[in-house]
């Protein structure tokens, strides 16, 4: 396979954000004949770079070659003419019309002035066939299975002369018998000789479908390895952390929870949610950091969803305090001193319409009701007190809070809710997207915080943070909780790592 | 801060009362006549009266990134019940029922159909525009139905003074409009009402995650607005002595919708300006007056306010100012602070 030249080859891959390098030097070779994974966690910048290529977004620096010629892609529909077509997620059809006019349409074949069906049907019905479909073309879309649906944007996509497929997410919606209807296509169309892209966070799909695979991290080009010998836990470290570098664990708050004469806090017994996560049972001490491991998907945002109220819970009882409690909203969880801050800081965390000042007294205010509105006086006194401690910059409650960058809006967060003297504070991805220097300030803050008597569930998909503030870490893989490990010296981030991706490493 | 973004819409309204000076020297004169304050701009504030009732009502329910088209219907609604009640009789001493009642009933029925719309909205989750286009739709018929489909006229003379009497020289009108904007600003100022609105109207999910029951925030604001509605079809059924199904407030909801955004608040939700509101109620009820008075023909009314409402709308567009206004000057984008955060969100996704 190296003897081949590539089909298709980016290099050297630049894209700038206005204050976010989103990918730096990334290079990507795909092979005629080829099923290519394209690694990475949330942000490490596989759809930019996917965007890239399709022309969505234009690079600041790098060139794409194609067929051995040099090729400027800076529109879609550019992208589409070369070849390059992309398959995304969610199916991007028009489910009310028919199958075949899904596949042509935009490219409709004409005779005389006028759309001939006749040769389109024979066509799409040829396609179809070929990848061993047996559909009624002239049905609608909608009637058919989102699998169907997916293939049938496959083959929307072999009609205008695919060299190259990028399939992002394809699997995220299937079951497992569509799952393997999409592997047969895949293979056959990899015999075709077709460049294909496999993005998904599913590692068994990936070791099952794909030959060769590229690494991303924050932005960075990791590696190009062959599938079959990358071990998975060697996979997963590249995706999310450094070397196996010794972990630094942490040390008094780990005595603490060893006593084990604390009082529990938490106490989740068989909490499901069907298709989120599936029973589970999790307890968690006073003052204790539990951390929760696991891939992007595997169901550690959706746990603690359900610890806060955010999603309904189908099944399981929570207790705080020993006390049954039912977590059916926010308000009640709240009620509950559980405080919960979303992964989502733009679209679930911050009113950017509103002031640091407004952001920060909101579940506060929120626990009090209408009337009680707390005096502007004393949300200054507040509002300053946790600006200081945390260092929020700039220092001036009334500035609107998108003007801030991402890690003191992440603060203003914390400070809502600690304003809200929690027993239970659960962080999802606090520390993603920010600079060092406030990652390191609020894994601080945690510890002091968990000194005080706070319990604090912590979702981080760096390892090296769980490992250096939790006692206990709860590994999740595919919509479950897998096991549950002390923190103790001898614990490795290869341990973990092993846990997270399962099998046999 | 507030004064600088009610800067333009003051200027606006200035510039249209200038013009009227021209056409009628004595236009800002006013004076007091057998105990009651007379002039072109008393007039305007007691001819706008309901308009700004209304834009106040609706000025909260835009802040929650919502819409209220059954306005205009509530005020038909409100005046017919309130006919209803008082009853046919000729005479203008007589009622069926005491005033208040008759009141009462009038608000009981708006309040109603403010619970009717917000419960669409915020517990069945139907879109504010559909919603509350039931009511816009219903409400006309509901009102003839009161009315038995005849234009009602109200002989009570107590029933009079409400959108036509005087308390100490001043238009009792005023008054209502007065105390229904103190009760606005006491309740989205002094209590946390404001913040919770605007940070549901910003963001929903957010807010509810952060504890706020965003479906009673919203049910509020869409009976405050029905409230609203309600007082301003008091006001303007004693106005004319008549309860008028079909064409008793037509089209308030649209020029209410006009004050609000001319106002400063901004349709997709967020931060509000009563204050704007009201300003702006003043500057349709100014631009009415005007087209009567320098003689532009009546029915172009409402084709000089369409074309207001174009340009209100296109100058919210970020992609028309980009366009059209930014070669040429930059300082309309300085009215229109919110469009700097569109922008900004177009780039980050």
């Amino acid at each position: 396979m190296e003897i081949a030249i590539p089909k298709l080859e980016m290099k050297g891959i630049t894209k700038t954000f206005p204050g976010v390098k989103a990918l730096s030097n990334v290079s990507l070779r795909l092979f005629p004949g080829e099923v290519h994974a394209l690694m990475g966690e949330n942000g490490a910048g596989k759809s930019t770079l996917i965007k890239v290529l399709t022309g969505v977004y234009t690079k600041d620096e790098g060139t794409v070659t194609l067929d051995g010629r040099s090729v400027e892609v800076s529109t879609p529909l550019e992208a589409q003419n070369l070849g390059i077509s992309t398959v995304y997620q969610e199916v991007n059809l028009c489910t009310n019309l028919s199958v075949v006019e899904n596949i042509f349409i935009g490219h409709e074949i004409m005779k005389k002035g006028k759309i001939d069906w006749k040769e389109m049907n024979r066509r799409a019905e040829k396609l179809l066939t070929e990848l061993n479909l047996d559909i009624d073309v002239s049905k609608t879309l909608g009637s058919y299975s989102v699998a169907i649906q997916q293939m049938v944007a496959i083959v929307r996509a072999l009609n205008v002369q695919a060299k190259v497929l990028i399939l992002d997410e394809p699997t995220s919606s299937l079951d497992l018998n569509e799952v393997r209807k999409l592997f047969s296509v895949i293979r056959k169309l990899k015999n075709d000789g077709l460049c294909i892209v496999f993005i998904s966070h599913f590692l068994d799909q990936i070791y099952e479908i794909t030959d060769r695979l590229t690494v991303l991290r924050n932005g960075e080009w990791i590696g190009e390895y062959k599938t079959e010998s990358l071990p998975r836990y060697e996979l997963i470290s590249k995706m999310i952390g450094k070397e196996f570098n010794n972990s630094k664990s942490i040390t008094d708050n780990l005595a603490l929870t060893n006593k084990g004469d604390y009082e529990t806090v938490l106490a989740a017994e068989q909490l499901s949610k069907t298709g989120k996560i599936q029973p589970f049972n999790l307890e968690l001490r006073k003052g204790e950091i539990m951390g929760l491991a696991g891939l992007l998907g595997s169901g550690r945002s959706e746990l603690a969803r359900l610890l806060f109220g955010a999603d309904k819970a189908d099944s399981g009882t929570v207790r705080i305090k020993g006390k049954k409690v039912y977590l059916n909203s926010p308000k009640q969880a709240i009620a509950n001193n559980i405080a919960f801050s979303s992964e989502n800081r733009k679209s679930e965390g911050i009113i950017s319409d509103l002031s640091i000042r407004e952001n920060m007294i909101l579940a506060v205010q929120g626990r009090k009701g209408w009337f009680n509105y707390i005096s502007r006086k004393r949300q200054e006194e507040m509002v300053d007190e946790y600006i200081k401690l945390l260092n929020i910059n700039p220092p001036n409650p009334e500035q609107l809070i998108k003007n801030l960058s991402g890690g003191n809006q992440q603060k203003v967060l914390l400070a809502r809710w600690l304003l809200t003297n929690p027993d239970l504070l659960i962080l999802d991805e606090p520390t993603r997207g920010i600079d060092i220097g406030a990652k390191a300030e609020i894994q601080k803050l945690m510890l002091s915080l968990s000194e005080e008597g706070m319990s604090i569930v912590f979702i981080s998909a760096e390892l090296e943070e769980i490992l250096r503030t939790c006692s206990r870490i709860s590994v999740l893989r595919d919509h479950k909780k897998v096991s549950e490990l002390e923190n103790r010296e001898e614990i490795k981030q290869q341990d973990i790592m092993k846990e997270i991706a399962g099998g046999v490493g | 801060m507030l004064k600088s973004r009610l800067f333009w819409p003051i200027l606006v309204l200035v510039i249209i009362l200038a013009i009227n000076l021209f056409v009628d020297p004595g236009f800002f004169k006013v004076e007091v006549k057998n105990g009651h304050l007379t002039g072109s701009l008393v007039d305007i504030v007691n001819r706008g009266a309901p308009l700004i009732l209304i834009s106040i009502g609706m000025t909260l329910v835009i802040a929650t990134k919502g819409i209220d088209l059954g306005v205009g219907s509530v005020v038909a609604m409100s005046g017919a019940m309130a006919a209803m009640t008082i009853g046919q009789s000729m005479a203008s001493d007589t009622s069926l029922t005491p005033l208040f009642i008759a009141i009462a009933a009038a608000l009981g029925l708006s309040l109603a159909a403010g619970l009717w719309n917000g419960l669409l909205v915020s517990r069945i989750g139907i879109q504010p525009i559909v919603a509350t286009l039931i009511l816009m739709v219903a409400g006309r018929g509901i009102a003839q139905l009161i009315t038995n489909g005849q234009i009602t006229t109200i002989y009570y003379e107590p029933y009079s003074f409400i959108g036509g009497g005087y308390l100490l020289t001043i238009p009792f009108s005023v008054y209502l409009v007065a105390a229904v904007l103190a009760i606005a600003l006491f309740m989205t100022k002094k209590t946390a009402l404001g913040l919770f609105i605007q940070s549901v109207g910003s963001n929903p999910e957010a807010s509810r995650l952060a504890g706020i029951n965003s479906k009673n925030i919203i049910l509020l604001v869409y009976v405050f607005s029905g409230f609203c509605a309600g007082v301003g079809g008091l006001i303007l059924s004693s106005n004319v002595a008549s309860a008028d199904g079909n064409n008793a407030g037509l089209w308030f909801e649209l020029d209410a919708i006009l004050a609000v955004v001319i106002g400063g608040t901004s349709l997709m939700g967020g931060r509000f300006f009563l204050m704007g509101s009201v300003i702006g109620a003043l500057i349709i009820q100014s631009l009415t007056t005007t087209i009567y008075s320098i003689g532009i023909p009546p029915e172009t009314n409402l084709l000089v306010k369409a074309i207001v409402v174009i340009i209100v709308c296109l100058l919210q567009s970020s992609e028309f100012r980009q366009k059209v206004l930014r070669p040429r000057t930059r300082k309309p984008l300085k009215k229109e602070p919110e469009n700097s955060s569109n922008e900004q969100e177009v780039k980050i996704s």
